[in-house]
């Protein structure tokens, strides 16, 4: 039905201003709530490398402490 | 209310309750569209145009009613230097910000038609753009400076300040004469809409609550992860300074 949807997209001759509206109503939600996905994401990613690191150097510094003390002990 | 304010318990609850928001938003948002475009008569005054009003009409309340909640979390940082408080009132700016542009550009494409104008310095009007400049200060203010709790701070005492202007807009169309129609659902003796319109406007308004929910969430997610990564970077320094 071609001619009834030209006339919903029309709406009685007020399309011009109903649909840009509506699309800066989504525009600006879709951009609003990507950026926020987009900064939780990458911020929880940077913090876990991080906390990888520190856990993988404590556990470095762990195991040469353990190795040290062991070359310690007199044969 | 401390219970909920320590950061871990806060993104347990938030883990738990953002897969509901989240569904609950798009189920609002898809009736309300569903309901606003097609399934709602045009008025007999306004034709079509009534339709822009499902947008900007909750717009406007989300603007007004996100700007209430940084005073309010502004003055919990300020008082009780609470940083789950500041960091809530940050993590609302945007999304104020953008609601209270969506209001006063669907304000502008529903002035040309039906005033002529796509705008008019009225009370009204003027206070709403008054609104969407105190948001841009709040936000421009709390990253303006190299100690982000000093910004946060100079930011949350703006948010107080400007909050006078939240009463001035709800009642700008009461207090002087204004070309803004008066309030039509929030006044006493109950809304004066027809149900076939109340129901997209509610709907609407409900999709987009929830969803000023869902980024809250997610930008408090941002800034709590952020602030740990400042900490460990700091230890970092501190530790790299000993060492030498």
């Amino acid at each position: 039905m071609p001619e009834s949807l030209a006339a919903f997209f029309a709406m009685g001759g007020y399309g011009g201003y109903i649909w840009p509206c509506y699309l800066l109503g989504a525009v600006l939600m879709v951009a609003v709530l990507a950026l926020s996905l987009k900064a939780a994401r990458d911020r929880e990613n940077e913090l876990e490398i991080l906390q990888g690191n520190r856990q993988d150097r404590a556990r470095r510094r762990a195991a040469l402490a353990e190795t040290a003390s062991q070359g310690e002990v007199p044969q | 209310m401390h219970r909920f304010a320590n950061p871990a318990r806060f993104l347990r609850i938030a883990a738990v309750i953002y897969p509901w928001l989240a569904g609950i938003s798009t189920l609002c948002l898809a009736a309300g569209l569903w309901f606003a475009l097609f399934a709602s008569p045009a008025d007999y005054q306004q034709g079509e145009t009534v339709r822009l009003m499902y947008i900007h009409v909750p717009a406007a309340w989300m603007g007004m009613s996100c700007y209430t909640a940084m005073a309010v979390f502004s003055a919990m940082a300020l008082i009780w230097k609470h940083p789950l408080a500041d960091l809530l009132g940050r993590a609302t700016a945007p999304v104020g910000a953008a609601f209270t542009l969506l209001c006063l550009v669907s304000g502008a494409l529903w002035g040309k038609p039906m005033w002529g104008a796509w705008w008019v310095w009225d009370a009204r009007l003027t206070s709403m753009l008054i609104l969407f400049f105190l948001y841009l200060g709040y936000m421009a203010l709390s990253n303006a400076f190299d100690d982000p709790t000093r910004g946060h701070r100079a930011a949350a005492i703006l948010a107080l300040v400007g909050f006078v202007n939240v009463p001035v807009i709800k009642w700008s169309v009461d207090w002087w004469n204004t070309l803004h129609q008066p309030a039509s659902v929030m006044k006493k003796g109950g809304p004066a809409i027809d149900p076939s319109m109340l129901v997209p406007l509610l709907l609407m308004a409900a999709g987009f609550q929830t969803y000023y929910f869902i980024v809250l969430i997610l930008r408090a997610r941002a800034e709590i992860a952020g602030a740990k990564i400042r900490t460990i970077r700091m230890a970092q320094v501190h530790a790299a300074g000993q060492g030498e």
